[in-house]
């Protein structure tokens, strides 16, 4: 979120500024040079964006050898989302008994026609932005004559504080809140990712797995993933020092033909996960037939709705909200992008009508997506340093 | 969207809240989330929720894997 950037500002932080020891990273890059077998390759996909930002910001790609190479994957939940769940949002917006609470990154993200849930609320729609879903249930208990819908997104670890609201607004009887629900699973859109036709897919010889998600869910989902498709996954720490150790292991991974789930990130990821977490989600969520995903299009079973027993709290049917599939601006390329199919820079748009100011597609907006990651440091070439 | 940072919880409050200090300044956030929190303890702190404890004695083996895969291609020509 916005009021929560990892940048320290120069300072000491602990647990942070000895993950971006320049030092350390020009030893660590060293030995990922020596391990990796000379002419050969390694594609990477790092599957979050809270990666592709590191790898950007701190120009990892510049340390490592020439043929490592790290490919931005879809786990960027705001350039996930397709436009129509925007479009159904601002349409939700705009029903004058309805306040939208949502999280600041999704404001500016493009919908049809050029609108956005910004220029919706300039044109007068109650939108407010929120730091936490704490905020949401706040607004309901102090405005109880106002609808007030929580716009959800994001994977799993956003997932649980949007459960803890609904089990609160349950068990404290607020009548005008509910949950825009768009919670979607990151197991799954690996799989997705793997399993797409050899045309439209990308090689990929393992995973840099995701931080935070896996606080949640453990290391443990990720073993069946490895394991059918034959590819290794290292959960890692979203500093550069945690990326590189990924990179390592899984130079050493491919090296001895392993296809093995390791964990980089042991100071918070465990096997089995946050048990507690896991049961406020499964307590308030199911999972939906399918969902559409900007990217990798309808994926079965790849994202949560509210359980019946929670109906009353979900927006899509207590406004019987229609989501009907919308399309990208057909010169944006970030479907490619999210599949790891091409690179910012390919795109036409990149740069020049498309920019962090004029964003014609979301992976611009977010500062995790893969195009924004790139304008705001590939683009100069001038990472952030490292604190030495 | 998925960034979380490290927080110290310098007190426990009603209702699972808890206040936390972000390189000295202070935010109350849930607890709803974790577990046995204790002050004192650093935890991921994402969009008002304490997500996990940060494990100090990892934090520190992680440094030390590190500092033996340096180790032991120290001085070999790259
Ligand atoms: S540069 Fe802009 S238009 Fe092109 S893929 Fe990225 S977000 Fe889409």
């Amino acid at each position: 979120m916005t009021a929560c950037r990892y940048d320290s500002g120069g300072g000491r932080m602990k647990y942070v500024t000895e993950y971006r020891d320049a030092a350390r990273a020009q030893a660590l890059a060293a030995t990922i040079r020596a391990e990796a077998a000379p002419g050969g390759a390694y594609a990477f996909m790092e599957f979050c964006g809270g990666h592709t930002h590191a790898i950007s910001r701190y120009g990892i790609e510049d340390l490592l050898p020439p043929d490592i190479r790290m490919i931005h994957g879809p786990g960027c939940p705001v350039c996930v989302l397709p436009v129509g769940r925007i479009d159904a949002a601002i349409a939700l917006a705009r029903n004058p008994r309805v306040t939208l609470c949502t999280y600041a990154d999704l404001m500016r993200v493009p919908a049809s026609r050029g609108n956005s849930l910004q220029k919706a609320k300039a044109a007068g729609a109650d939108i407010r932005m929120v730091y936490s879903t704490l905020d949401a249930l706040r607004i309901a208990a102090a405005e109880p004559a106002r609808e007030v819908v929580f716009f959800a997104i994001g994977f799993e670890t956003t997932t649980p504080p949007t459960a803890i609201a609904v089990q609160r607004a349950a068990r404290d009887g607020l009548a005008n809140f509910s949950v825009f629900c768009n919670h979607v699973l990151t197991p799954v859109a690996m799989r997705a990712i793997l399993a797409t036709d050899a045309a439209d897919s990308v090689h990929l010889d393992g995973f840099v797995g995701p931080a935070h998600v896996s606080t949640v869910i453990g290391t443990e989902p990720y073993r069946a993933v490895a394991a059918e498709f034959r590819k290794p996954v290292v959960v890692a720490g979203f500093e550069p020092l945690d990326v590189m150790q990924a990179v390592l292991l899984l130079v050493r991974q491919v090296n001895e033909g392993r296809c093995e789930v390791e964990n980089q990130y042991i100071r918070a990821v465990t096997e089995a996960g946050n048990l507690r977490a896991q049961a406020a989600v499964a307590e308030v969520f199911d999972l939906r037939d399918r969902f559409e995903w900007r990217g990798l299009g309808w994926v079965p079973h790849s994202a949560l709705r509210l359980r019946s027993e929670f109906s009353r709290f979900d927006a899509e049917i207590r406004f019987a909200l229609e989501t009907p599939s919308a399309s990208d601006n057909p010169a944006c390329e970030c479907a490619a992008i999210l599949r790891g199919k091409k690179r910012p820079a390919e795109c036409r748009l990149f740069g020049t009508a498309c920019t962090p100011e004029t964003p014609m597609g979301s992976c611009m907006v977010s500062s995790e997506g893969a195009c924004a990651a790139t304008w705001s440091y590939g683009r100069f070439r001038q990472p952030a340093r490292l604190a030495s | 969207m998925c960034l979380a940072i490290p927080a110290l919880v310098t007190e426990k409050l009603p209702d699972d809240m808890a206040r936390v200090s972000l390189e000295g300044v202070s935010k109350i956030i849930s607890l709803a989330l974790v577990d046995d929190v204790a002050v004192g303890d650093y935890v991921i702190l994402h969009v008002g929720y304490a997500l996990t404890r940060l494990d100090a004695a990892e934090a520190e083996r992680t440094l030390a894997l590190l500092d033996e895969a340096i180790a032991a291609h120290d001085g070999v020509p790259v």
